[in-house]
């Protein structure tokens, strides 16, 4: 999660690897393929994870929503905060514990495709896998992420990719969105 | 936050994260699977030197809700009756693991004495101490008014919000009540202004540097139409007699400081009835007044649940080094989190 700021500032160079067309683009792309998995999006709910993965299901809702008919928008997003699930909470400060929002059209029976900004340890998604399994018995559980970094620390791969960005861990990989920062871009900060 | 012992300890921004965290909390309550994970392996011991029922269920469910091992320690039936002092119990929990010790206790500073002694490692919730301080209870309450007068249509919780501008009526047996306390430092940190009414007799001596206003008289308080009205229970066994002298008798008391159909009728459309129970009708409060559509009492039962889910997540979930308390972060809110843990 980044801290908000528009500009990112501290140690080291930053190259913006994706520019608001960019993310514009990948989106729209997902949204396809989704679609073209699923064949059509007849049972397709998306829940966004806090922070920046939950504006980003709301625009790929809204993105099915356009290109198939019969889709409501709103009906289908939803959000699922990951928190209290984690594996690594004794390891930090207290986390914030965000808000979940179960989509109108629900869970069960449906094909979930899970939305987060950045995959990297893949924690964060066996966390929602558990958290998906308190709410209810969808009958799939997809993953469409913006970036997926590498440097996988469990079994897990997003079935929709914006973008790989081979990384080091050194660095860090930032997503920003209008919603929460004022523009759309991916930056990678840091690094030797 | 390392220990919660006193709502004065707590800072707007810290009490406003209670709250907001406490709203998360109530959220998966709603839930057909109620039960997290977050607090799996940890232990939390109830330790009760004087009775109660509600605290120590409402104790028991949160953390079972979050998955942590629930021991119950009452007073009576254990070595404390035998004559074990705090010192040798507290030793006694921390030998077998104890990670947070709620505590209550007839003595007023007991749950800090656990704290600071230097006994145990464990975080030490104070679950109400003589007539010291009763914190997750005013955080229920705060939790309540907030939920019932700063909930919109959008975010019936309020998030985020703090109770400013509010006025809140806490009304009768302030001298032997912890939960006063608890409410008035609370409530004030929170922004909200709140009159303590009471017959002189039972009011502590030395209340003028408290952060409220006090009155003697209830009706003179309900016709400046507070937002929220909190009804004490009369605490007939901290009295040494019936009415311990305090006051003539329960019928003149009633009288003067009951909440009736006439004085509810007094308040405003928005105004809620709260009492932490439990009640005794017909004394402090009337069978109107208690199961009126504006008593949220049974609410402010439910959301101790979540209350006490909050506490015990924020005093334990983390690795000890939580914002607000620890100076060194800055204050700023653990809203942030390192890239590494994606």
């Amino acid at each position: 999660m980044s801290s908000g700021t528009g500009v990112p500032g501290g140690g080291g160079g930053s190259t913006v690897v994706l520019g608001e067309q960019d993310v514009a683009r990948a989106l729209t792309r997902i949204a396809h393929e989704i679609l073209e998995r699923n064949r059509g999006g007849a049972d397709v709910v998306v829940l966004g994870i806090p922070t920046r993965g939950v504006p980003l299901a709301q625009r790929l809702a809204e993105r099915l929503a356009a290109v198939e008919p019969g889709i409501e928008a709103a009906r289908i997003v939803g959000a699922l905060d990951v928190t209290m699930y984690r594996d690594d909470l004794a390891q930090h400060p207290t986390r914030a514990i965000g808000r979940t929002v179960e989509p109108a059209a629900g869970i069960d029976g449906k094909v979930v495709v899970l939305v987060d900004d950045v995959l990297f340890s893949g924690r964060t998604i066996r966390a929602a896998l558990d958290a998906i399994n308190d709410l209810g018995r969808p009958r799939a559980v997809q993953l469409a992420v913006l970036v997926d970094r590498g440097h996988r620390e469990l079994p897990i791969r997003a079935d929709y990719v914006g973008k790989n960005l081979p990384t080091s861990t050194s660095e860090r990989v930032r997503v920003l969105v209008a919603e929460a920062d004022g523009s759309d871009a991916v930056v990678i900060e840091g690094g030797a | 936050m390392r220990h919660l012992l006193s709502t004065a300890d707590l800072d707007t921004a810290a009490a406003v994260r209670v709250l907001d965290t406490a709203s998360q909390m109530a959220a998966t309550q709603g839930r057909q699977i109620k039960k997290l994970p977050t607090l799996r392996g940890r232990t939390v011991v109830n330790l009760f030197f004087e009775d109660s029922t509600r605290t120590r269920i409402s104790f028991e469910t949160a953390a079972k809700r979050l998955s942590a091992d629930v021991i119950n320690f009452a007073a009576k039936g254990s070595s404390v009756s035998k004559g074990e002092s705090l010192k040798d119990t507290a030793l006694t929990l921390e030998a077998m693991g104890a990670d947070a010790i709620v505590i209550r206790h007839q003595a007023s500073g007991a749950p800090h004495t656990l704290a600071h002694a230097g006994w145990t490692n464990a975080a030490v919730l104070n679950a109400g101490d003589g007539t010291h301080q009763h914190p997750t209870q005013a955080l229920l309450d705060a939790f309540t008014i907030r939920r019932h007068l700063r909930g919109t249509a959008a975010d019936p919780d309020g998030v985020g919000a703090d109770l400013s501008g509010l006025h809140v009526a806490v009304v009768g047996d302030v001298l032997h009540s912890r939960v006063a306390r608890s409410n008035v430092d609370l409530l004030h940190t929170l922004g909200a202004r709140v009159t303590l009414v009471a017959p002189p007799t039972l009011l502590p001596v030395g209340i003028e540097p408290w952060p409220c206003a006090v009155s003697y008289h209830l009706d003179e308080v309900l016709a400046e139409e507070p937002d929220a009205v909190m009804m004490l229970r009369v605490q007939r066994e901290r009295m040494s007699t019936a009415g311990g002298g305090f006051f003539p008798g329960p019928l003149e008391y009633t009288r003067l400081y009951g909440l009736d159909a006439r004085r509810l009728a007094m308040l405003p459309e928005h105004a809620i009835v709260m009492h932490p129970g439990p009640m005794n009708r017909g004394l402090e409060i009337s069978a109107d007044a208690a199961d009126s559509p504006r008593s949220v009492i049974v609410e402010q039962v439910a959301n101790g649940v979540a209350v006490r889910m909050a506490a015990l997540y924020l005093l334990l979930a983390g690795d000890g080094d939580v914002p607000g308390t620890t100076p060194t972060t800055g204050g700023v809110p653990a809203l942030t989190s390192p890239e590494a843990t994606r």
